[in-house]
Parts: structure tokens; C-alpha cells; sequence
């Protein structure tokens, strides 16, 4: 199967501005936001923006390599996600909210 | 120059949903905005001869982590009212904050030495074939089999942790 992309070069330098400011919005919003179930979203975004700069290292220095530990962290993500919303799930059964400060009260 | 410009129309449109995901007040609305985004991501990865990895994109992010938000969001069945809302000062704060961690990571960035660009046809159709599945397999099923196989003791255990954690409990539901 040939590549779907038959380009040669394109200026990759690009990746390096977008993928920190990916990464920043996703920090930003873990900040901003209460709601427990945006804030895993922000945090899926951050994997994201990693992910994508490590394509583009892999495109940089044409190692396949890189390409696996992608596909790792999708996985190690996929994992956190399920745990992290079963957690959501009990905290809201017990507490009757989503509001992340509502865990202060898991105190004694 | 045709795929530079692809590129930075992609990069923008990235940049303007994942904003809608942390400034659109309904959970809903953002969980869809991440859902275009992921697609976004996948277009990037497309761009930079990642088949195999935007494929996986879609179909894991969007396709099932996505879903499973999406599910237990309805479950919750929230509304606008029940919205907890941060502090304007806090909020400011945390924007600050924000710019400052760009900052440092765009001077560790901007620092990075990155090899020349290839030029021989030879070393553009290596870099061609690297994202595609019979590479990525072959590299995946010699060199990286013990951790293919520990990640499937991970799934194991999260999937046991998330049942676990899930289950109700007897006093709880006497409460509800």
C-alpha cells in the first residue's frame, strides 16, 4: 500500500508553536473549569498535544519508533479514562455533585 | 506550500476548538468540541505520513473515550444551574499561570536542533512508509512485545479497578 501522502517536505517547525499552545489550553482549562468530567477532558487534550509533537519529532527524524510509544500512551490513556470516570461516578453518587471541591470533604 | 497552508488552516481551526472546550459552559457542548478537535488532531497526524496513528485516533479517542464522557454525562443528567463556576480572580490567576508555562515551553522548544530537511528520493520514501501499519507492526510485534503485553495486564487491571469502583454499594443505595 503506498503512503496516502506522496508530498516530500513541508516546514514542520510549525508543530513546535502549535502543540504547546494545545497543551496550555488544556493546562488553562484544568484550572479554570470545576466540573470534574472537563477537567479529565482538559487532561485527554494535554495527551493529545503530546502525542501530536511526538508524531511530528517522529516525522522530524524519521524514527517508527515513536510512532509505538504513541500508540502506548493512547492506550495508558484509554485506561486512565475509565478509571477516572468510575471515580466521577462514585464521587457523584456519594456527594450529589460534580463540583471538584466537593472531595474536601472526603476529610475525615 | 499547498500542505503548509493546509497545515496552518488545520493548526488554527485546532487552536479555536480546543478553546471552545474550556470556555463553553454546558459539559455537553465540550465534549463535542473535543470530539472536532481529536478530528482536527487526526488531520494533523494524516499530514505527517501517521496513517496508522490517526486512524487509532479516531477510533479510540473519538470513537470510544469520547462516547464513554458522553455516556456518563447523560447518566449524571446535569444541568446549566448545577454549573460550579470558578472565581473571576481565580480564573485570572489561572490564565496567567497558563501564558507563563507557554512561555517555557516555547523557549525549551525553540531551542531544539532539528536535522536538515531530506532531499533524496531515498530517504523521502523511507519516511513515507514509517507510519504505515506493516511497519508499525513489525516494530511493535519483535522489539516492543514485552510492553505490548504488559499493557494488556494494564486493561486487565483498570477494568477491574473501574467495576470495582463503580459498583454500588449496599449502604449507599439505602441512602438514594
Amino acid at each position: 500500500m503506498p503512503a496516502l501522502i506522496s508530498h516530500a517536505e513541508f516546514s514542520k517547525e510549525f508543530y513546535l508553536f502549535l502543540c504547546p499552545i494545545l497543551f496550555t489550553i488544556g493546562a488553562v482549562g484544568l484550572m479554570i473549569r470545576k466540573n470534574m468530567i472537563v477537567m479529565l477532558m482538559c487532561i485527554e487534550l494535554m495527551l493529545n498535544a503530546v502525542n501530536l509533537l511526538m508524531v511530528s519529532f517522529a516525522n522530524f527524524f524519521g524514527q517508527g519508533d515513536a510512532h509505538i510509544f504513541v500508540f502506548f500512551i493512547i492506550v495508558v490513556a484509554a485506561a486512565e479514562a475509565t478509571v477516572g470516570l468510575s471515580i466521577i461516578l462514585m464521587a457523584f453518587r456519594n456527594l450529589r455533585s460534580i463540583d471538584v471541591d466537593m472531595f474536601k470533604k472526603l476529610k475525615n | 506550500m499547498t500542505y503548509e497552508l493546509i497545515s496552518y488552516i488545520l493548526g488554527g481551526l485546532t487552536i479555536g476548538s480546543a478553546l471552545m472546550v474550556i470556555l463553553s459552559s454546558h459539559p455537553v457542548r465540550s465534549v463535542m468540541y473535543l470530539v472536532i478537535t481529536f478530528f482536527f488532531i487526526s488531520g494533523h497526524m494524516v499530514l505527517m505520513n501517521a496513517q496508522f496513528l490517526a486512524i487509532v485516533n479516531i477510533i479510540v479517542y473519538a470513537g470510544a473515550i469520547m462516547v464513554l464522557f458522553l455516556f456518563v454525562l447523560m447518566l449524571l443528567n446535569l444541568n446549566k444551574e448545577s454549573e460550579p463556576r470558578m472565581p473571576f480572580a481565580a480564573q485570572m490567576a489561572a490564565i496567567i499561570a497558563g501564558g507563563i508555562l507557554l512561555l517555557v515551553l516555547l523557549a525549551a522548544l525553540a531551542e531544539s536542533v532539528l536535522p536538515p530537511t531530506r532531499e533524496t528520493s531515498k530517504q523521502i520514501a523511507e519516511i513515507q512508509n514509517e507510519g504505515l501499519v506493516q511497519n508499525l507492526g513489525q516494530l511493535l510485534f519483535s522489539k516492543y512485545i514485552v510492553a505490548f503485553e504488559v499493557s494488556s495486564i494494564l486493561f486487565l487491571a483498570a477494568m477491574v479497578g473501574a467495576v470495582l469502583l463503580a459498583k454500588r454499594e449496599k449502604q449507599n443505595t439505602e441512602e438514594i
